[in-house]
């Protein structure tokens, strides 16, 4: 597997961990109406969808690359 | 006599040396850090409680985040390198060991709130969590007894007494003494204290594991940086004799780095957030 290939795998598992984790935020926050909570789980969320669109831009860059 | 399939993949494996060098070394840390995450699965599924909301979520998102980036930037130092941009691979190599050093400063702050932060239990058998005041690092009740510290008594900042519901109900760390307000500063003489420690591996289980599992990613870290600065550093100047062989070093030692952040990404939720 060469680093194209476990990087587009890294940065999967980061994007399911970045909308977890927001999510996660979310759920804390309405129980607790804490501001932080608020702030990591808006940010997390759309940090999941700037890794989403860094994923498409990947991996239409390295599309020479060979998976291996 | 030069040695084959340094560059060049293997007609049979597809794979120039180094890269199978690789994955056999990281087949083997898969089985290091899953050894430790079964360990810690059975010793939570085993443990009646277990403690929560013990550490900083906002600095391990901090880190978390820190590392997703320098993994971004190894990936851009390689595909410089492929690019045959030499100026922007340095740059990216560079800020990957910044990053590196950032995780590192942050992990310190993380592991000294710890050591700074103590159980105390007293001679009627009341038992509470909390600061020191001037946050002394690491002391226990032999400590207290040091002829040259002089300590006649200790101003203890309890921690605040948790609602009745919520995830962090249970913590250890929010266990505080029963009636005490929120950072109300108890003072308390050192000859009713009868046994002190600070959240360190030896305090419970949850924190042995916690300490075993981030220290040996630590020291991956660590040793990940070493690498990437050689190769950012002195070891750049293949550049000029073998770049293709560089490309490959670096590749590999990035393979190496996706690991540890791929480890960090399973730690992060499992010990911050479960």
């Amino acid at each position: 597997m060469s680093l194209k290939a476990f990087h587009i795998l890294f940065v999967t598992l980061s994007i399911l961990l970045a909308f977890g984790f927001g999510g996660w935020e979310l759920v804390t926050y309405s129980r607790t109406g804490a501001g932080m909570d608020l702030f990591l789980g808006v940010a997390s969320l759309a940090a999941g969808v700037g890794l989403v669109f860094y994923l498409r831009k990947v991996i239409r860059k390295l599309k020479g690359i060979s998976l291996l | 006599m030069d040695i084959p399939y340094t560059v060049q993949a293997r007609p049979d494996t597809g794979l120039y040396n180094a890269k199978v060098g690789i994955w056999l070394f990281l087949a083997s840390e898969v089985m290091l850090f899953g050894a430790l995450f079964s360990s810690y699965v059975l010793l939570r599924v085993g443990s009646e409680t277990w403690p929560q909301g013990l550490l900083n979520v906002p600095l391990g998102t901090i880190n978390t985040v820190v590392l997703i980036c320098s993994s971004i930037t190894v990936v851009l130092a390689w595909a410089s390198l492929k690019l045959k941009d030499f100026g922007s691979y340095k740059l990216y190599q560079g800020v990957t060991v910044l990053l590196a050093a950032t995780f590192m400063v942050i992990k310190s702050f993380e592991y000294r709130d710890k050591l700074t932060h103590y159980w105390v239990r007293l001679n009627d058998g009341t038992e509470m969590t909390g600061h020191i005041e001037g946050k002394p690092f690491n002391w226990t009740k032999a400590t207290l007894s040091k002829p040259e510290l002089g300590l006649t008594e200790i101003h203890f900042h309890p921690d605040p007494v948790p609602a009745a519901t919520g995830a962090h109900a249970d913590s250890e760390a929010a266990h505080g003494h029963e009636g005490a307000a929120a950072h109300e500063s108890l003072t308390i003489p050192v000859s009713e204290i009868s046994r002190l420690e600070s959240f360190g591996p030896w305090r419970s289980t949850y924190l042995a594991i916690y300490f075993t599992l981030t220290g040996l990613h630590a020291l991956h870290v660590v040793g990940g940086a070493l690498v990437i600065g050689f190769l950012w550093g002195p070891g750049s100047r293949m550049w000029r004799s073998d770049p293709e062989r560089l490309t490959n070093r670096v590749e590999v030692s990035g393979l190496f780095w996706h690991f540890v952040d791929l480890v960090w990404i399973f730690l992060f939720p499992v010990l911050y957030l479960l």
